[in-house]
């Protein structure tokens, strides 16, 4: 299969109290071209160090302690991780873009948009002229569907809503025409009519260009309507991967099952994305009140030995306090790191 | 606070009749009352100053035997000193000094302090540690006593006040760019910025550098009022301007023996000082108001 990214193995450390806490621990996932990859998780389980990682814009204590992401650029295959400063800055913005979850504040308030969508331009393109920028810019916007693109591209940044910024971002992001696209939640600060707009027209410019997406969320939602390949974080690990179809009929890690059951739905029952609910016996006595997973998640590097979900998790059994599970296949192309779930499927 | 940001604050919904970023700071200031106020003293010093041949009405150091200390009237609009100098000439030429001494003392200093509080806001590390400790020392010192020192030390001329004054500024603009610097650092758009695949050095440049322009503005104004202020303290106490040259500093100081029989030469120096620090105190405070962020809707 034609692979734009794998990563392997990799781990990421920081600086805590005079030692050292893992963030992320030894995950391996990889892109294909033109698919569109979900990572989610909660809070803290490593979704955006990932993606910050492949970009090396990970904030300072922060670093890359093993590990390695191979990306196929134009130019042959790099090595993401270790490529010199002025490599990777060739690579970002215009064959890797990244968007942001917060479109208020990822543009700079003292410039116009144009300024700013002439920069994205005008450093990958040396030799690009004033009215060729102009014409791209508005013709990116236009793309985005943004209503009035002439005068938004004389604005700054705070005369234009939220939802709109970010269809700006967007089109900033595409402007080079990018490889492979990273969204860092990129709806979480929309509303949810906005989200729905956003999320359309990735899938769009997908559909259009080839661009290969990682889309990091907390919302499954979110997947359900964009991924077509999904892995679950927690704890700084993979728990779960699977095509997103898969991963959402024949649920297997209790954790990626608690955060279906977290998702609320208009009919005051739990939606369950078109999934046959199974798991009777684990059901809230209160249809109408939203379930959630007990506790949180343990801050990184504070991993309990054995399964790292154990803790939270309905279905812990002593052994899961033994040894940590491994990633296991139950499907093709379904992974799981869930002792029980691999019981179950011998036993089937 | 000025009336436009109250009413910015309470208003945030009458967005097209309030300003807009787009209008330049100097109309939003002009529409400021107490913005207009000091812009207009401000220009009133300035013009003074430029124009000073034309006001004055004898030499600087013309003096006229007959007629010392002379009360206020029409051939010595403010009297006469003990030399029989016209007062209110030597106050227009010494509006010149005080301003060239305020500009140049201020440009020493904004500029030292920009550059290094840019390298240390945007380099953290050692580099920080050592600008800052460094910056912490001369602030250690009162500023009067280390522009004395300095003075002392390289002599009295107006070129060394003006160096003095702007070695002991210095820190105030270290500090206040070096914490703009990390503020701005840690937004998105710089963020995005590197994600659009800027250089360390274009992100400086384009997008650091120009954002933490307003506090530096704010503070370059206000920070001119004091180096007029200091450059009068050390006149005053006769490290400042030399004779003949008139300074405001200076004035006062020699009319200290005769403040009794001609209070003139004691109140209207002083009131050349209170007047032109008010209106830069007045026009740094408006501008800051207009310049601030946090204000912005």
């Amino acid at each position: 299969m034609d692979h734009l990214l794998d990563i392997c193995g990799l781990r990421i450390e920081t600086r805590r109290g005079g030692g050292k806490a893992m963030l992320l621990d030894k995950v391996d996932l990889s892109v294909k071209k033109g698919q569109s990859f979900g990572i989610v998780g909660e809070s803290g389980c490593g979704k955006s160090i990932t993606a910050n990682a492949l970009m090396q814009l990970l904030p300072y204590p922060l670093r890359v302690s093993d590990g390695t992401a191979r990306y196929q650029s134009l130019n042959g295959e790099k090595e993401l991780l270790s490529l010199p400063a002025e490599e990777i800055r060739g690579l970002r913005g215009r064959e890797i873009a990244m968007i942001f979850q917060e479109p208020m504040t990822s543009l700079d308030p003292i410039f116009t948009v144009e300024y700013q969508m002439f920069e994205a331009l005008s450093f990958h393109n040396k030799r690009i002229g004033k009215r060729e920028m102009h014409e791209r810019a508005l013709e990116m916007l236009r793309s985005v569907k943004i209503p009035r693109p002439e005068q938004t591209l004389r604005s700054y940044p705070h005369l234009i809503s939220g939802g709109q910024l970010q269809r700006v971002m967007i089109a900033m992001a595409m402007l080079n025409n990018p490889r492979l696209l990273i969204a860092d939640e990129p709806t979480t600060a929309l509303d949810v009519t906005i989200q729905a707009q956003i999320l359309e027209l990735m899938n769009g410019l997908k559909a259009a260009n080839g661009t290969s997406i990682i889309m990091i969320t907390h919302d499954l939602g979110v997947i359900a309507e964009t991924c077509e390949e999904v892995a679950v974080f927690y704890a700084g690990q993979v728990v779960e991967q699977a095509p997103a179809a898969e991963l959402f009929h024949n649920t297997a890690h209790p954790y990626t099952e608690g955060l279906l059951r977290a998702v609320t739905s208009l009919d005051g029952d739990r939606a369950d994305m078109g999934r046959s609910t199974s798991q009777s016996e684990a059901e809230a006595p209160h249809q109408n009140e939203l379930y959630t997973i007990p506790g949180m998640v343990p801050p990184g590097g504070e991993w309990s030995s054995g399964c790292r979900f154990r803790d939270r998790c309905d279905r812990a059994a002593p052994r899961c306090a033994e040894a940590l599970p491994a990633l296991c296949e139950i499907a093709p192309g379904h992974l799981c790191r869930c002792f029980r779930t691999g019981e179950e499927v011998e036993a089937r | 606070m000025s009336k436009q940001a109250i009413l910015r604050r309470a208003l945030p919904g009458a967005g097209a009749a309030l300003p807009r970023q787009s209008e330049s700071a100097f109309i939003l200031v002009w529409r400021d009352p107490l913005g207009r106020a000091g812009l207009c003293g401000v220009a009133l010093i300035a013009l003074m100053a430029i124009c000073a041949p034309v006001i004055a009405r004898y030499g600087v150091a013309e003096m006229h035997p007959k007629a010392k200390l002379t009360a206020p009237g029409l051939t010595f609009f403010f009297g006469s000193d003990n030399f029989g100098r016209d007062v209110f000439s030597r106050i227009v030429y010494g509006a010149r000094v005080s301003l060239i001494v305020g500009i140049v003392s201020v440009g020493i200093a904004a500029g030292l302090g920009y550059l290094l509080g840019i390298l240390a806001g945007f380099f953290e590390g050692k580099c920080e540690s050592i600008i800052m400790m460094a910056m912490d020392i001369i602030f250690a010192f009162p500023s009067i006593l280390l522009a004395l020192f300095i003075v002392s030390a390289l002599g009295p001329n107006i070129i060394n006040t003006m160096i003095a004054i702007g070695i002991v500024n210095v820190p105030v603009f270290t500090r206040t760019v070096r914490a703009s610097v990390k503020s701005v650092k840690s937004m998105d758009y710089i963020k995005n910025a590197i994600s659009i695949g800027l250089t360390p050095r274009g992100v400086l440049l384009r997008h650091v550098t120009p954002n933490v322009l307003a506090p530096f503005t704010v503070q370059a104004t206000l920070a001119l009022s004091g180096a007029i202020l200091t450059e009068a303290s050390m006149s005053f106490l006769g490290l400042g301007i030399q004779p003949p040259q008139p300074s405001w500093g200076s004035m006062l100081s020699d009319a200290r023996k005769y403040m009794e029989i001609a209070p003139w030469l004691v109140i209207f120096p002083a009131l050349f000082i209170i007047l032109t620090i008010l209106s830069f105190n007045v026009l740094g405070d408006s501008l800051r108001d207009v310049l601030d962020p946090k204000l912005k809707l």
